[in-house]
């Protein structure tokens, strides 16, 4: 049980440590590998209660692919002189958005954590047998049974996330030369190929 | 006193393991270097020790005495982080690999979960190293493999899913359990040419070594690295490539089982046949190394999404389709 609790105050520290990191640091290439850091030790404290099923999917989703990305976004554009201005002094204007979204998710937290103190049978289900079976086997007996409707809900919402995404950036770009695979393929030296006869003072017209 | 006891033997087991993992991830880097020597009709390292064997050792040992160098322009902190995280991911993802049923380190309930994750957070290491050398080749090298190796997990993800199909469980002992009347390279055999491509992507083994195409971009996210930084690099790489193979080798040949259960072969015991087959799929990327060229890089991207991903995505319908059809589902332990 001690090395039990040393773990989970190892992990929990660094949580919270790198978590007021990522909005103190100065770099933001610092606050995304504080980041990542914090995605790691909650990851950790998953799998300590028994989550492990959600600790492998937190470090495979947001440390394998979200960070990745946020990564990348920081180290592509140019966030460091907006962190950077934010530090001199200067006003920035997203103290209200942000301030509106986190008095929401504090309601929310409040809610829930109310709702599950008063509600007594949040736990039951009809499949669900708390008995010797892994995580994993009944996350699984769980979801696509009694929560169908709402994986395949959070599917679809997903998927038009992802369809509205590239909505929003795609572009059609004119006057780019674009590789045809099928045509590189096909290509043979009969068609590839032409000798023609370049006559004096006139020359050839190629046109392509 | 308990406690130290227990960690005591803790640290014995996991020498255990990672000694034989380094001295082979030495003999591994000479046996790819012989092979492309013969594929090429060179002799490849033959001096230091009996066949070149220790030709390894003499290269790691040149590295440990060479100057490290560190640029001016670089993030000191991130830069030095960046080959201990490649070392450190490649040889802690051996912690879940069966070499027989009872030898393992840890038997976790999710451990292909657990070798997935480990493998994603692979990407870490070359852009920290990337990022951090703050010179435009390594960067354009690193921005290049995070894409590459992002773009194959996927594939790779869903093969993955398709062996999970058949077996009904995330455990690595379940899975070559499951294997023991047929191997899943027969049923599954599509899905293992895939896997064996993807695993080439995403390990940046030639034909896909994209990030560090010597014609144009120097040695890539490794252009600023020297010394023993350099050869953690080169190191944490192929210990990577042994896990690939050794995924290969769990997922669709069957980990430690025999090729067939008859008297002199299963007499054979099971750690030898693992390291035959981990043998069998590196010998695979060696010879791949040395006769395939390489790709063009929008020609890798286009073959990850729009051949591997549907490919894949359809065999996953088609193998859940048959296994429902024919009531063959895995019920599992419940």
């Amino acid at each position: 049980m001690i090395v039990h609790s040393i773990f989970f105050y190892f992990f929990s520290i660094i949580a919270i440590f790198s978590s007021l990191m990522v909005i103190t640091s100065r770099s933001t290439i610092n606050s995304v590998f504080f980041l990542i850091l914090d995605f790691i030790s909650v990851g950790c404290l998953f799998i300590m209660v028994g989550a492990e099923f959600l600790g492998m999917i937190l470090l495979i989703v947001y440390v394998g692919a979200v960070a990745v990305l946020f990564l990348f976004v920081v180290m592509m554009l140019n966030v460091a002189e907006q962190k950077q201005s934010w530090f001199i002094g200067k006003k920035s204007t997203h103290i209200p958005t942000g301030l509106i979204v986190s008095v929401l998710i504090l309601l929310e937290l409040l809610v829930v954590v109310g709702g599950w103190k008063y509600k007594e049978d949040l736990m039951s289900s009809s499949t669900l047998i708390l008995s010797d079976t892994t995580n994993t086997h009944q996350l699984g007996l769980v979801m696509y049974t009694d929560y169908i409707l709402y994986f395949q809900l959070a599917g679809i919402v997903l998927l038009l996330a992802m369809i509205g995404a590239i909505l929003l950036t795609f572009r059609e770009r004119v006057g780019v030369k674009k590789q045809s695979y099928l045509k590189q393929i096909s290509r043979d030296p009969s068609s590839a190929i032409e000798l023609r006869e370049v006559k004096s003072n006139q020359g050839v017209k190629i046109d392509d | 006193m308990e406690y130290l006891m227990a960690l005591g033997q803790e640290i014995y087991k996991i020498l255990f393991v990672l000694v034989p993992i380094l001295v082979s991830v030495a003999m591994i880097v000479w046996l790819d270097r012989r092979v492309w020597g013969l594929v090429q009709k060179r002799r490849g390292p033959n001096v230091v020790g009996p066949f070149g064997l220790f030709q390894t050792l003499a290269d790691a040992l040149k590295y440990i005495f060479k100057e490290i160098i560190i640029p001016a322009s670089a993030n000191k902190i991130v830069f030095i982080l960046a080959p201990i995280v490649t070392m450190t991911l490649a040889l802690v993802a051996w912690a879940v690999i069966p070499m027989s049923e009872t030898l393992v380190l840890s038997d976790i309930n999710v451990g292909i979960l657990y070798l997935f994750a480990i493998s994603s957070l692979g990407v870490y290491g070359i852009i920290m190293g990337g990022w951090a050398s703050n010179s435009k080749y390594p960067f354009l090298g690193s921005i290049r493999s995070a894409a590459q190796m992002v773009s194959y997990e996927v594939s790779i993800g869903i093969i993955i899913i398709n062996v999970l199909l058949c077996v009904g469980s995330l455990n690595l002992k379940d899975i070559v359990l499951a294997q023991k009347d047929l191997w899943y390279v027969i049923p599954l055999f599509p899905m293992f040419v895939i896997f064996f491509i993807s695993a080439l992507a995403e390990t940046n083994r030639p034909p896909f070594d994209l990030p560090e195409a010597e014609a144009e971009l120097v040695a890539g996210y490794q252009t600023e690295y020297s010394g023993m930084m350099y050869a953690m690099f080169w190191l944490g790489e192929y210990a990577n490539i042994l896990l690939m193979c050794a995924l290969g080798s769990i997922l669709f040949l069957g980990g430690w089982l025999p090729i067939m259960d008859i008297y002199p072969l299963n007499e054979i015991p099971g750690p030898i046949w693992m390291v035959l087959k981990i043998l069998f799929m590196f010998l695979l990327f060696a010879l791949i190394k040395a006769i395939v060229p390489r790709y063009r890089y929008d020609q890798l991207m286009r073959l990850g999404w729009k051949v591997f991903l549907p490919l894949s995505l359809i065999y996953l319908v088609l193998t859940a389709s048959f296994l429902f059809y024919f009531d063959k589902l895995p019920q599992g332990n419940i």
